[in-house]
């Protein structure tokens, strides 16, 4: 298949992975900021393929994951009202609010609809004038445009029964974020390639520059991935940190300028919390003051929201990339996808997940034990 | 013509394909009535569901079907079905319904013969769907060689269902010796696919959701007891297991297996036929089409020696073209499945919790 098959080709890979081995002479750590990359590494297994001294860190690049409790609350509460229609993508539909689900209430009578594109939200608005329908609008500079473009055109054609709930999160801050935390461990980036897409990567080169670490903008197949890695390994091996382009099919510098421009009248910069991490300043998306009539949050004013979060789950710590999903305690045990306890385990993109479902939450002892070479693919 | 509540002129019901439509002409749609056991009951049996199934046991019209059977041992099963949209790109409710229960039949090594069908039908329900579906239950049954032999008709209040439920259930001869089961698969036993993966579970997403891909994805339903009967007389009793990959896809299958013999599977992921279409949509949603539903999909487990044959059987009949060994059953790792990537690596395929959703981004 064009563009899929190319860049999954298991000889190319392993003549990559040989690369790697041969560049590496010293231990590296290496994260890739987005979710989508966490589980295209574990599902091929790609961090099997690397040198024992090459470590790749998850990072917070999961939309689901990092989207705070209070929000999903919030949510919860709006889906619940009569006369709503509640939108969502798929995949924000499992994860637990402190009390229930999005499941939960589409099963107690609560309208809650999966819908592929924002814009089928707005015409769900167009067809139904006497119910309020909300989009639940969460996710990083990748989402963003669609969703801005949801409200640009209710606004346009003057509805006033559509409105966004709004958790936009920004990738730029959550780097800085992550390398000026005392004893954080990266070495380098992998950079989300779906948000350069949209962003471009020109706003990189000055953390490159203050934080002396190499940027490399990376795709998603697993080649696209070994090429991130390896040239990350290669500045880093030869003392270099730069910003560098290793998914030119479809990033630019510039990015896609258009999006950018309705992005900037729609939104405006705010402080967000990250679920798990904590209020990052300036790293999200709030809509601007031309749109705020379109905030569910301001529509539905939402109140008294008692959030209550597990106090065995370290998600935080995984989304920070400070522990391996399999290094908390409580995974695989009282936190599997079944009752996840945290976000990280119920997004199919969150790390936890990731290792559970492919399973990871196997010991490397047990594996060994069982002769099947499970642990390890062989780097030729 | 007829008219609807508010005294309009509706069209009639297109009964241009059907038997003997007049008599149920003067009721375009499914009322109340038709579940009630009197005359408009009467005439559905009459006028639709005899004329369609057409059979010596169906045309007693007794309280139960007569059956003769050899002396041996039967097996039987049952399945309910609420597909969402009714008619779908390569299909119906109305072949599900058939094709299900023949199936669930067939890779238990019987022989299938009999059917009952029971529909639960909701009012407003168009009398030319009911037709339709009816009809594309006869020709699955005859296409498969089983007399749809009894049968009920239940109506319920309009927005109490989803214009038509249908439950089958059915009876078949198993085979003298034939011992195949989920807990028989052993070591060395080479598995094999009888095509690609994944059509049906994309064909109803495709339309359920609107989504508009650029080529049609067609579902893959079908009996397979044909299939199922030229694989057995070529292999026999070197075929240890065999089943279905309906809900949950072959994953769920492979992981049920490994579970109920504890044994280990190891499948080559290289070597899954998947459609181009199918596997494209997959990307789109965030599917793995290893866990999307197949309704004319059989997996087959058999002695490493019988491989070769059992693919050449397979590959001889239309079912079975695209027919592949995909996997090995191992010792290692007992109760898991896991698959060679074509990484060089390997994954563990657990079983799934939910159904899949579509993701973010």
């Amino acid at each position: 298949m064009k563009y899929l098959t190319e860049f999954r080709n298991g000889e190319i890979a392993q003549r990559m992975a040989r690369e790697i081995h041969q560049v590496a002479t010293r231990p590296w750590k290496i994260m890739e900021v987005c979710g989508g990359q966490t589980h295209s590494i574990i599902k091929n297994g790609i961090d099997q393929m690397l040198p024992a001294g090459i470590e790749m860190i998850h990072g917070p690049g999961c939309p689901v994951c990092v989207t705070p409790l209070e929000l999903i609350d919030k949510a919860l509460a709006i889906a619940a009202q009569p006369g709503v229609i509640f939108c969502s993508f798929g995949d924000m539909l499992r994860v637990p609010g402190t009390d229930c689900d999005l499941f939960q209430i589409k099963s107690k009578g609560g309208d809650v609809r999966v819908v592929y594109s924002p814009l089928d939200a707005v015409e769900l608005a167009v067809k139904n004038p006497d119910r309020q329908v909300v989009f639940f609008g969460v996710g990083f500079e990748t989402t963003a445009p669609a969703n801005a473009m949801s409200v640009h055109l209710a606004k346009r054609r003057g509805l006033k029964n559509f409105s966004l709930l709004v958790s936009h999160v920004l990738v730029p801050p959550a780097i800085e974020a992550i390398l000026s935390a005392p004893g954080h461990r990266i070495d380098g980036f992998l950079l989300a390639g779906h948000v350069c897409s949209v962003m471009g990567y020109w706003e990189y080169p000055p953390l490159a520059e203050r934080f002396k670490v190499p940027l490399v903008v990376t795709g998603f197949e697993p080649l696209d991935l070994l090429d991130g890695i390896r040239r990350a390994v290669i500045q880093l091996e030869s003392g270099r940190h730069e910003v560098e382009n290793a998914y030119e099919r479809i990033v630019t510098f510039e990015g896609n300028k258009p999006a950018q421009k309705l992005l900037a009248e729609v939104f405006e910069v705010c402080d967000r919390a990250w679920r798990g991490i904590g209020v990052i300043p300036q790293s999200g998306w709030r809509l601007s003051e031309a749109y705020r009539e379109y905030d569910a949050e301001q529509r539905f004013q939402i109140s008294g929201i008692r959030t209550v979060e597990s106090a065995l789950c370290r998600s935080g710590d995984v989304l920070r990339g400070l522990i391996k999903p399999a290094e908390c305690p409580a995974f695989g045990k009282e936190c599997t996808p079944r009752h996840p306890l945290g976000a990280t385990m119920v997004s199919t993109e969150g790390a936890c997940a990731a290792y559970f479902n492919y399973g990871r939450f196997i010991s490397a002892e047990e594996l060994a034990g069982a002769g099947s070479g499970l642990t390890g693919a062989s780097n030729g | 013509m007829g008219k609807d509540s508010n005294g309009s002129t509706v069209a009639a019901p297109d009964f241009s394909n059907w038997s003997c439509p007049l008599p149920l002409a003067g009721y375009p749609t499914i009322v109340m009535g038709h579940g009630g056991g009197g005359k408009l009951g009467n005439e559905l049996v009459e006028h639709l569901f005899v004329p369609a199934f057409r059979n010596a046991a169906l045309e007693n019209l007794g309280d139960a079907a007569v059956l003769d059977l050899p002396a041996g041992r039967i097996a039987m099963s049952t399945d309910s079905f609420v597909v969402q949209p009714l008619f779908f790109p390569g299909g119906s409710i109305g072949e599900l319904a058939v094709n299900g229960t023949v199936n669930d039949l067939a890779v238990s090594g019987a022989i299938p013969r009999f059917l009952s069908a029971s529909f639960i039908l909701e009012e407003g329900l168009p009398m030319a769907k009911l037709a339709a579906i009816v009809d594309a239950m006869a020709k699955a049954a005859a296409a498969a060689g089983v007399h749809i032999v009894t049968g009920d008709t239940k109506v319920v209040e309009r927005g109490h269902g989803d214009g038509i439920y249908i439950n089958t259930a059915g009876i078949g001869e198993l085979r003298p010796g034939i011992a195949v089961g989920p807990r028989n698969a052993r070591a060395g036993d080479a598995i094999l696919v009888s095509g690609t993966v994944g059509d049906h579970g994309m064909a109803i997403i495709s339309v359920r959701e609107g989504l508009e891909f650029e080529s049609q994805i067609v579902s893959d339903c079908a009996a397979l007891n044909g299939l199922i009967a030229d694989v057995l007389a070529v292999a026999g009793l070197a075929v240890h297991a065999m089943r279905d990959p309906t809900r949950g896809g072959l994953a769920s299958t492979l992981n049920e297996i490994a579970q109920a013999s504890g044994v280990g599977i190891v499948i080559d992921e290289a070597s899954l036929p998947v459609r181009p279409q199918v596997q494209s949509a997959c990307e789109l949603l965030g599917f793995d089409p290893v866990y999307v539903a197949n309704e004319g999909k059989v997996v087959f487990f058999v002695a490493p020696e019988a491989a070769e044959q059992v693919l050449t059987a397979l590959r001889a009949h239309p079912l079975g073209r695209e027919a592949a060994r995909i996997g090995t059953v191992t010792a290692e790792h007992p109760r898991l499945l896991v698959a060679r990537t074509a990484m060089g690596s390997n994954r563990v395929i657990p079983l799934q919790i939910g159904e899949q959703l579509p993701r973010i981004c």
